[in-house]
């Protein structure tokens, strides 16, 4: 018998059904009594000051109801790394200067979408465009224009990390080597686009529905934005279609709506269409990589040393964090004992670039990995040797950031190794590459400057032994209320049908930061087995003194049946204990509480995850273009909670980085972005999806829910790498600028032919 | 200005007045209120809007409504028959094969018409067949494994 009862089945989402026969309801479908249609104003230029708005034509048009700016506006500025008021910088409402193509400037409420969109068309603003600078390394050169006022050199973020001795290490090492890489840009494209509905009553409460990763960070946010109390706004998060790291800061259409429901008093919803999703929505940081890597004859890695440049287009956003563990994860999943990091977020005249999937360490991944293969094969040495060689072991501590505990990076390295021998030998032009990688449970640097637990749930039992799980945790496809009903169950001792999840409603939930840095299986997962073990403790109390068992026993509850652990055939209902306790305590229900804040865990994370994929390709040695075959990946996770979910981040992963990798780009000329359609964005289709398996190691992490981690971003991580050293492997050629195109196959070729 | 428009959904016949350029799939999700059909991108590029009309997959974002005029369109809330799910639902559900949802009213939809037309397609068909429709959380393959265990008749009932 397994050791546990509902953790690790394969069970179906709980939101599953809604899903399936179209009557989930996300943002996009919300309809109030009442409710008006808003649009955004956005700015044509990349630089300019705005001189005037004239709005007066607009808000003469039939059906429109307001028309807002800056003007109507507090004139705050708006960042998520709350703690540092200086990276605060996005006014959302440009008042006197925009600095992208795509900034708003202004916003419009009517009875409907057509008659806004077209008052927009009447809103004259008046620019004085500005020289703008769009290449980060030319935005950090004296002469180049400033784009915020006071920030030298467009200089927005930097980050050192640094241990041990590196210049001394590079002395002593037998090889040394010094590669550039470039990474490129990508666009989320969530399904759903960025939404709201925002109500402001006459009792000054504002209710927003929103497509959100954090319904708490956008209540405080908005309150910051609007002058008004956290517990006056109530966020409340519905069916979200995917974040990915882009639903996470108070955006436009939440801010704007929210503003235009203040003026009017009535329910206001703004969508943002597809262009939007894609020029003035955040997206993934593109960068400048200058790695240097020294290491003994026997491959034994002594030293690396990283320097980084961002564009981090015109605002702060998420960027600082990107800026920090692109570097943070450039020495993983290897123990450098000497390792020094040199990373520069710069502003330019962009789209503000900021969290996505995997937040820097796919970008850190692929130029780390491309690298290292690249090391062991002037040394001599194979890709699974080296890495075996110096490969992440247990308990290793990363000096002055980090304590990992579990890790099963060296498993993952054997069962891949197997995997590639299982291939066989390929035929020609085809190869195998790979990557290691690893990644955080959550992240624990509290910029957002809360005052509460970072995650928290509540439990109440109700009279029938129906649990109404409570927390601020949001599902935004990835499976969290599934995983964390679960949880519930499992610490219970009940099944999951007796679980109800209410989750991500500020109004009813306890705080909790949401989904982002793969945190809510551990963080979350450890309040809800919390709140579940607190509830259940009172069950056993009022149970033990029922039973009359010695003193020496202990109780347990499993499939609602409460029983001493050594005799379980002595016990009794679940049922019959919830409904006794609740009379033998005046009536009161069953609450249970519980909350999670890492400490003592270093800088970075409670807990890694580590994996190593491998990726097969088939390259058309005349044309560039090459197909994905397979990609395997050996991962693990701790204790397995939801299996199908695994599997799904895993696949939906694949397709994610495999387009980072192989397709995905966001060209620009004078920062405007051309191809801002899912037409002309070239995303993986059913026909371009590689076979994709899985060979799962098994760990248990201490610091976890069941002994449970991270397996969302962290999937994200290997695969352009793995592409990359597989494309190197079929053809010969090693691409160091992303994504790897057959175009820039073909070219490689070229000119090796022609060498 | 506004014409009529004849249409049966789901089964049931509606007369409708719309303007000229009133899109399908706003007629669906604004007049009927069946608002399980999604619009991901408004250019037929995603798929999200995927309905099955006259037994044909149609993107309902790319088709005026007046251009169904006399048709017979069937959406996603007309898969299941009251309480009892279809095959099709029934193998997304053990499959896994959506996570945030948005785009698996048009993966359902593109699905159904493949099998009306053909009930026992090869995989590769099937790979085909929703080559038109976008989900950036699934990476697709869970949705292949579902549909290839209903060709399979794994669900055994009428697809």
């Amino acid at each position: 018998m397994s050791a546990y009862s509902v953790i690790g089945q394969r069970v179906h989402r709980i939101d599953g059904p809604e899903k399936v026969t179209g009557s989930a309801k996300y943002t996009f479908d919300m309809v109030l009594p009442n409710m008006l249609y808003g649009r955004i104003l956005r700015s044509p230029y990349p630089h300019a000051k705005i001189l005037s708005i004239d709005t007066s034509a607009a808000e003469k048009l039939m059906g429109v109801k307001a028309v807002i700016t800056g003007k109507d506006t507090l004139g705050k500025k708006m960042g998520i790394w709350r703690r540092f008021p200086e990276l605060c910088d996005e006014e959302i409402l440009c008042r006197e200067k925009v600095r992208y193509i795509g900034d708003p400037v202004a916003a419009v409420a009517a009875v409907d979408e057509d008659i806004a969109e077209e008052a927009l068309d009447l809103i004259e603003v008046d620019y004085e465009p500005l020289p703008a600078v769009f290449d980060p390394m030319e935005a950090i050169k004296e002469d180049a224009p400033q784009i915020h006022e006071g920030v030298e050199l467009n200089i927005n973020v930097t980050r050192h990390i640094e241990w041990g001795d590196v210049d001394e290490a590079f002395k002593k090492c037998d090889h040394i080597r010094e590669d550039r890489f470039t990474c490129s840009s990508q666009a989320h494209v969530c399904m759903e686009p960025h939404g709201a509905v925002a109500s402001f009553d006459h009792n000054g409460k504002l209710t927003v529905w929103t497509s959100t990763q954090s319904s708490y960070y956008i209540q405080a946010l908005l309150a910051d934005m609007l002058g008004l109390r956290e517990g006056d706004i109530r966020v409340i998060k519905l069916h979200t279609g995917g974040g990915f790291g882009s639903k996470f800061e108070l955006d436009s259409a939440q801010f704007c709506a929210s503003v235009l429901s203040m003026k009017l008093c009535r329910p206001v919803k703004i969508v943002l269409s597809r262009e939007e999703e894609f020029t003035a929505t955040k997206r993934r940081t593109p960068m400048v990589y200058h790695l240097r890597i020294g290491a003994k004859k026997d491959g034994t890695l002594l030293a690396k040393e990283v320097r980084v440049i961002t564009e981090g287009g015109a605002y702060t956003a998420m960027g600082a964090t990107a800026l920090y563990l692109t570097g943070f994860f450039s020495s993983f999943p290897y123990k450098y004992p000497n390792y020094r990091y040199d990373g520069y977020r710069v502003y330019t005249n962009t789209a503000p670039t900021s969290a996505m999937r995997g937040f820097g360490a796919p970008q850190a991944t692929f130029v780390g990995e491309s690298q290292l293969d690249m090391l062991a094969e002037d040394l001599g040495i194979g890709p699974i040797e080296i890495r075996r060689k110096n490969g992440m072991t247990p308990n290793y501590e990363v000096p002055g950031q980090a304590h990992i505990q579990s890790c099963g990076l060296h498993q993952c390295l054997d069962s891949i190794e197997k995997h590639i021998k299982a291939r066989g030998t390929l035929p020609p032009n085809r190869g195998i590459g790979i990557a290691a990688y690893g990644f955080m449970s959550g992240g624990i640097f509290n910029w957002f400057n809360t005052p509460y637990a970072f995650s928290a749930a509540v439990v109440r039992i109700s009279i029938d032994g129906k649990i109404d799980l409570f927390t601020g945790a949001c599902d935004i496809g990835q499976g969290s209320d599934t995983t964390l009903s679960m949880i519930c169950a499992e610490e219970l001792g009940v099944r999951l049908e007796d679980v109800r999840i209410h989750a991500a409603d500020t109004a009813v939930c306890p705080a909790d930061l949401g989904a982002w840095g793969s945190r809510e299986t551990l963080m979350n997962g450890n309040a809800v087995k919390m709140a579940a073990a607190d509830a259940k403790r009172q069950l056993l109390e009022f149970a033990g003194a029922k039973l009359g068992g010695n003193i020496v026993y202990d109780l347990d509850i499993r499939d609602r049946w409460i029983h001493l652990v050594d005799r379980p055939e002595r016990g009794l209902s679940y049922f019959d204990v919830v409904r006794e306790a609740i009379r033998g305590r005046d009536g009161e229900v069953i609450m249970g509480r519980g909350h999670y804040t890492p400490h003592r865990k270093g800088m970075v994370s409670p807990a890694y995850s580590f994996g190593v994929q491998a990726a097969e390709v088939e390259v058309d040695p005349e044309t560039g273009k090459y197909k994905l075959i397979d990609v395997t990946t050996a991962h693990e996770s701790g204790t397995v909670i939801n299996p199908i979910g695994i599997e799904g981040q895993l696949e939906g992963a694949i397709m994610m980085a495999g387009g980072y990798g192989f397709c995905e780009e966001q060209p620009m000329d004078e920062g405007r972005i051309l191809n801002p359609s899912i037409a002309d964005y070239k995303l993986i289709r059913t026909l371009d999806m590689p076979d994709t398996r899985i060979l799962e190691i098994d760990t248990y992490e201490p610091e976890g829910p069941f002994g449970a981690k991270e397996a969302g971003e962290g999937l994200t991580n290997p695969t352009a790498g793995a592409i990359g050293n597989a494309v190197y492997k079929a053809v010969g050629v090693r691409i160091t600028d992303l994504p790897i195109t057959p175009e820039k196959v073909f070219r490689a070729l070229k000119e090796k032919q022609n060498a | 200005m506004k014409k009529e428009l004849k249409l049966t959904v789901n089964g049931q016949p509606y007369e409708l007045y719309v303007k000229p350029n009133t899109l399908l799939v706003d007629v669906l999700r604004k007049e009927l209120g069946l608002t399980g059909t999604k619009r991901g991108c408004n250019s037929s590029a995603c798929g999200a809007c995927t309905v099955v009309l006259n037994g044909m997959a149609v993107k309902s974002c790319s088709i005026l409504a007046l251009q169904a005029n006399g048709g017979d369109v069937l959406t996603v809330e007309g898969l299941a028959e009251g309480a009892k799910l279809h095959p099709i639902q029934k193998a997304f559900l053990d499959h896994g094969a959506f996570q945030c949802g948005f785009c698996t009213a048009g993966m359902l939809m593109s699905a159904k018409a493949l099998f009306t037309e053909n009930p026992r397609p090869e995989t590769e068909v099937i790979r085909e067949s929703i080559d038109g429709n976008i989900c950036r959380c699934t990476g697709y393959n869970s949705i292949i494994r579902a549909l290839t265990a209903v060709s399979q008749g794994e669900y055994g009932e009428e697809q």
